[in-house]
């Protein structure tokens, strides 16, 4: 298992230098650069020139991905974010923990919805539970993440008063509040995002781990294991649960995966202060030294959500051994 | 035949699937009676029934598609009606099944051992060790050659031939009195179907156990069956010893059936096949000899309008008159 992760972490170096290759050259092929944010109509074309060439951007290419990769492997230095005028590293790490609860708190509120949606629709397959849910699934598959973050806005924020509508703590309980009036504070403002991202991200989830039941309730093995007198609860539990729950633990790193992107519109859309925001914030002051930094941040955590996924796996299915 | 004890009798068998929010017989009206300590053989092409009569003995058919009437009785005493939790006292305990495709019929993500022991759990109140002793023992008898190994492997982690003798060690846990076979070699390649027809003929002697054995394959009922019958279009059409069915065929379609197989060392040109096929559930005819359009060189007076069954010779059964006229095709 151990031998399995560490060969996992080293496959993911290279792959992570390639996507560093790749995202440089990108950000070097858009209009504008660092200083384009910044330019004062009172400067010469001197002034910039002369920045240009004191930051480094008139080095070649190569030169120039080679400085960067190098802070950044060997001084952990993402340089400097010219919009926020401090280091990246410092920019990305206020955000970077809102970002992180919000997401784990929708991971896992998807799940605890999608999972016993998805076996309450299998198990009563064409019966009306199944058809309520199928209900649901289809109205939250072509719903857009903008039109039901405004939804719930408008119903639980500007109607009903429930929660806030945006930020991520209030800045008078952040001041002056106890740790925990702090938390619940967070939480509360957490609530509404988090409980957008999970309703949209529960689809895929309820729709396989349905299928996958009705699927293997009709496999061979079940009638085999029924013609053994095995009681109906068990068989449900340990024969058809059991290997339906599978491909859907191999989907949490993908889930991971599109949680992210999923964030970063939530974000936008609820004004919560993480990273999307911050991305977004940034491609528009072509602050690219941010936006590079978030690409790799994204990527590592992919994945991490794939190795992660990958070991439930060998968890919940002994057909997997680790050599 | 009638001084032998019965074991299973069925009556006026109907096992009907929805279509479409009708209900189309797949099994019609079937009578047969299984004896203790013998092998029964239920013979027919693909879509006769076989298999829905013997999923219905134990009810494994899915409820909402599925209506089942007549009368099954075990040692005389009635399965159709049966609660749930009645019948489990009798699935695997009394009747167990053999599957046809041992490949997709083990649980994937349990060990060998684990799902013979299931049986064990809910009809014997062994204990844990004699769980897997009895288990082991079983993997034994079904000719594994390494029973604590094979314990404790994946299906996946076994070949065709030894998940069919896994899949036969999980229907003998319990000591059934009857066991059902449904296509048990079907699966498999000829080499390993002849060790596991030679392992469950032993197994039977051993048991004193019944064994219904459903197949299309006529050479696995020679070797294996004691009485035979033959099934079309979801009726029984011919029935006997299987010496008698062998050596003295009635029915057309038994005829048919044995003049398909081709003999080594016969050069044909062509396989003689059977004209047609077995009519879908919904467009089976109800009314008349159901064989008849396969025959269509018959005189259809030769066929009875309500096809009743004939005694060819003592417990040796025909459907329909038609079999006294006819002839194959070629040999007009």
């Amino acid at each position: 298992m151990w031998k399995m992760i560490v060969r996992r972490f080293l496959i993911l170096i290279p792959q992570l230098l390639f996507i560093s290759v790749v995202v440089f050259i990108l950000a070097y092929f858009m209009p504008g650069d660092a200083l384009s944010g910044l330019v004062d109509p009172t400067m010469t074309a001197e002034d910039i020139e002369r920045q240009r060439e004191l930051i480094g951007l008139n080095e070649p290419l190569p030169v120039r991905y080679v400085n960067w990769i190098s802070a950044i492997i060997f001084e952990g230095d993402f340089g400097q974010s010219y919009g926020h005028k401090r280091a990246v590293t410092a920019v990305i790490g206020d955000r970077v923990s809102n970002t992180f609860w919000l997401s784990l708190v929708m991971l896992i509120l998807t799940y605890l919805i999608a999972i016993p949606l998805g076996i309450l629709a299998g198990r009563f397959g064409g019966k009306w539970p199944d058809k309520a849910i199928l209900f649901y699934v289809f109205v939250a598959m072509s719903m857009p993440t903008l039109v039901l973050g405004i939804l719930m806005i408008l119903t639980f924020s500007f109607n009903l008063g429930w929660f806030p509508s945006s930020g991520s703590v209030n800045a008078i309980v952040l001041s002056q509040g106890t740790n925990w009036e702090i938390f619940v504070n967070r939480v509360h403002h957490m609530t509404l995002p988090a409980m957008t991202g999970a309703l949209l991200g529960t689809v895929g989830i309820i729709f396989m781990l349905r299928a996958n039941i009705i699927d293997r309730t009709a496999s061979e093995y079940v009638k085999l294991a029924r013609s053994k007198g095995v009681p109906t609860r068990v068989i449900f539990n340990k024969h058809i649960l059991r290997n339906s729950i599978i491909p859907v633990t191999a989907g949490v790193g993908f889930a991971i995966a599109g949680l992210l992107m999923g964030v970063l519109f939530i974000e936008q859309i609820f004004g919560y202060p993480g990273m999307g925001s911050l991305f977004f914030e940034s491609i528009g002051r072509r602050d690219y030294a941010v936006v590079n930094a978030l690409i790799i941040l994204f990527s590592v955590l992919t994945a991490l959500g794939m190795l992660i996924s990958d070991i439930l796996l060998t968890v919940v299915d002994p057909r997997i051994q680790v050599q | 035949m009638s001084e032998q004890e019965k074991l299973l009798q069925i009556r006026q068998l109907e096992t009907a699937f929805r279509l479409e929010g009708k209900y189309y017989n797949a099994v019609d009206f079937v009578d047969l009676d299984i004896n203790k300590n013998e092998v029964f053989a239920i013979v027919g092409e693909s879509g006769c029934g076989k298999t829905a009569l013997a999923l219905s003995i134990l009810q494994l058919h899915n409820k909402n598609f599925t209506r089942i009437r007549g009368s099954i009785t075990y040692n005389e005493k009635e399965l159709l009606g049966l609660k749930e939790k009645e019948l489990n006292q009798i699935r695997g305990n009394e009747i167990s099944m053999i599957f046809q495709d041992p490949l997709t019929a083990l649980n994937p993500l349990l060990r060998v051992g684990a799902q013979i022991e299931e049986a064990l759990y809910y009809h014997t109140d062994l204990s844990k060790r004699e769980r897997k002793t009895r288990a082991i023992e079983l993997l034994t008898a079904v000719g594994m050659t390494d029973p604590e190994l094979t314990y404790k492997q994946l299906p996946h982690e076994l070949s065709g031939g030894m998940r069919q003798r896994a899949m036969i060690a999980i229907a003998l846990s319990c000591d059934p009195k009857l066991v059902i076979a449904d296509e048990p070699t079907t699966a498999l390649d000829v080499t390993i179907q002849a060790q596991i027809l030679d392992l469950m003929r032993k197994l039977q002697k051993d048991m004193h156990s019944s064994i219904l054995l459903i197949t299309h394959d006529l050479g696995v009922v020679a070797e294996m069956a004691d009485r035979v019958t033959v099934m079309y279009a979801g009726q029984i059409v011919e029935y006997g010893t299987a010496d008698m069915i062998f050596k003295n065929p009635k029915h057309p379609y038994t005829r048919s059936l044995l003049a398909s197989i081709p003999n080594v060392g016969e050069n044909l040109d062509r396989l003689n096949a059977i004209k047609g096929v077995v009519p879908t559930l919904r467009d089976m005819p109800r009314t008349g000899c159901r064989f008849a359009p396969r025959i269509p060189w018959i005189n259809a007076f030769c066929h009875e309008e309500k096809p009743s069954f004939h005694e060819v010779e003592p417990n040796h059964f025909v459907l329909c008159t038609c079999y006294e006229d006819f002839h194959f095709e070629s040999e007009e």
